[in-house]
């Protein structure tokens, strides 16, 4: 039951941060944010049992693509209209 | 099926994490339809990808599995494994060291199915590489047009087709004076962060251009006054820009900020 | 206008949901997907066929080998296509570069921590790549915490402090090599009278058993692709951040 809970957690915390992730309008914060949305689908796929997928996650999505996301908006501009 | 809370039930309870993969899924489609920024569609892109592979491995899920990596007893190479070989060994000395053995139908239920974590293993590695593809593209039209947003890009995409489709003599102009990056085109860049519209901005800055044409165009070459629309294409060559400067003080001094200050601005957060 | 994206939004979301009703049970040991032959083939005969006990890692580098190949190949011509697409389109490095210079002196506190932490985590990646038979872990992600430990170096100093150690032609002349690693193995294995990717063949070269070699054959894979992954990591890091100049970065 109590891995239900963090399921129920994690999935609800997922669709929150999508969304915040696609409302802020600094992109700097949209990337981090976007970082925190990868790992927490890297802990639910951890919690469902496909190991290796959540460390690639972890090391791919939360890790590297974050920080090439935010190198890339570095040379951008940072505020995004919408 | 679709009795009182039948499908609540179906849905919320049972069938949460299928639930929650439309959810994203159709959040990351709707950014990647209706959002103006470049980056927010990648951003949305990576979302539609992830709720794809979330999807995989949703089905991949037994309950009562395990990880898919053998336990002690079924390990190859687990001590189980070797006891069984060496007991093996002293039997029958032809067999090699180590026998793993097949496991049977019953024990298949014990691990979680490898084959759609393999499938998305390597879907998140090429989805890194493809993001980075793309966020290199987005720098690129940064450096070209001076802007990720769409609807800005359109605008100007939009007036470089006009200034291609005019008579024969200026298309050649422009094709030999063309410079290789319009990046610091400061006037494009000012009008069209003050008109985001598209059809409507447009109709404007044809007009502001060819009302200010008759003070910049004097100081220039004959063939823009031949073309009334070539003076789109000048702003691109030095003297162009000197004429502007005089002509459009608003419009300069709007600019500024977003074009130039915004290296400093870098500078400062770094 | 905006409002207009919900129509084509709404729709899909209404055919996934009601196709979501129709899936098998959460979790349930007898859906379709789990029952299938194929998956249960991989889970029963991992062990006896390639004797590594993580059976994504076997699945992934013996018998979907071809995939895991191109896989590969498409993350090595995503490295090429960044490379090409930002080479030489830099803006020219003019006050703003010198002036960078000038103030970002490499924090202290940083550095030192980069120091002592950027060998642990190359040791580390190291220990997935090589440990990726027996744990979570194999070619992909050791490949890509290598990278992230030059990206790391590059964060704390800057990008030209980086490319002292990993230089963009060496970045892509190891993650050929990586490619060449891997399909290498394939044509050996080739003409050693199997087919393409057919490990069980190389006994003849190892000192091994049929299934050892293909223990052993998944491991150069899997250094292969690992090589591959981490050096474009650190290209596409080094190319977006200076906008392909190479010089300075964040």
């Amino acid at each position: 039951m109590g891995l239900e809970l963090l399921n129920i957690f994690i999935l609800l915390l997922l669709v929150v941060t999508a969304l915040a992730a696609l409302r802020v309008r600094d992109l700097i914060t949209a990337a981090a944010v976007f970082g925190v949305y990868s790992f927490l689908m890297c802990l639910l796929w951890a919690e469902m049992g496909a190991v290796d997928v959540a460390f690639t996650e972890a090391t791919v999505g939360a890790g590297v693509s974050t920080v090439v996301l935010v190198a890339t908006i570095f040379n951008l501009k940072r505020k995004s209209n919408d | 099926m679709f009795e009182d809370g039948a499908i609540i039930n179906e849905l919320l309870i049972e069938r949460l994490n299928y639930f929650i993969y439309v959810v994203l899924l159709l959040i990351g489609l709707h950014a990647m339809i209706a959002k103006r920024n470049l980056i927010k569609k990648l951003i949305g892109m990576s979302i539609f990808q992830t709720a794809i592979i979330l999807f995989y491995v949703s089905i991949s899920v037994k309950n009562e599995a395990t990880i898919p990596i053998y336990k002690a007893e079924h390990d190859p190479h687990g001590a189980a494994s070797k006891a069984a070989a060496i007991e093996l060994n002293s039997t029958n000395s032809g067999k090699p060291l180590y026998a793993p053995t097949e496991l049977q139908s019953s024990e298949t239920q014990q691990y979680a199915n490898p084959l759609p974590h393999v499938l998305m293993l390597t879907a998140i590695v090429v989805g890194v590489a493809t993001l980075g593809l793309a966020l290199a593209l987005c720098l690129r039209i940064q450096q070209g047009y001076g802007t990720v947003e769409e609807d800005e890009l359109l605008v100007k995409l939009e007036r470089s087709d006009a200034r291609y489709s005019l008579s024969p003599l200026a298309k050649a102009i422009s094709s030999r004076r063309r410079p290789a990056r319009n990046s610091r085109n400061p006037r494009a860049t000012g009008k069209s962060s003050s008109t985001p519209k598209r059809s409507p901005g447009y109709g404007k800055n044809l007009g502001s251009t060819k009302a200010s044409k008759p003070s910049t165009a004097k100081t220039k070459t004959t063939q823009a006054n031949k073309n009334p629309n070539s003076v789109n294409r000048k702003p691109g060559t030095t003297s162009a820009k000197i004429g502007t400067k005089k002509s459009l003080p608003p419009k300069k001094t709007s600019i500024k900020p977003a074009g130039k200050t915004s290296p400093q601005q870098k500078k400062g957060t770094e | 206008m905006k409002w207009i994206s919900l129509i084509p939004v709404f729709s899909v979301g209404a055919l996934l949901l009601f196709a979501a009703k129709d899936f098998p049970e959460w979790g349930d040991p007898h859906s379709p997907a789990s029952q299938s032959p194929v998956s249960s083939h991989f889970i029963n005969n991992t062990g006896v066929d390639t004797e590594v006990p993580n059976m994504v890692t076997a699945v992934l580098a013996d018998y979907r080998g071809f995939d895991t190949m191109f896989e590969t190949v498409v993350v090595f011509i995503a490295g090429i296509a960044v490379l090409a697409i930002l080479k030489g389109s830099g803006r020219r490095p003019r006050g703003r570069h010198r002036s960078y210079k000038l103030e970002a002196e490499p924090d202290l506190i940083v550095t030192y921590t980069v120091r002592l932490v950027v060998p642990v985590i190359q040791l580390f990646a190291f220990y997935v790549l090589a440990h990726g038979h027996v744990s979570p872990g194999g070619g992909f992600q050791g490949g890509v915490v290598m990278g992230a430990s030059f990206i790391l170096i590059a964060l704390a100093w800057d990008l030209d402090h980086a490319l002292v150690r990993m230089s963009l032609p060496r970045c892509m002349v190891i993650a050929a090599v990586g490619i060449i690693i891997y399909a290498g193995i394939g044509f050996l294995s080739m003409f050693m009278g199997g087919e393409f990717l057919d490990y069980a063949e190389l006994e003849r070269l190892l000192p091994v058993s049929r299934e050892m070699a293909r223990y052993y054959a998944i491991l150069g894979v899997e250094i292969g692709v690992g090589f591959t992954v981490a050096s474009i990591m650190f290209a596409l890091y080094a190319n977006l951040s200076s906008e392909g100049r190479l010089k300075g970065g964040l």
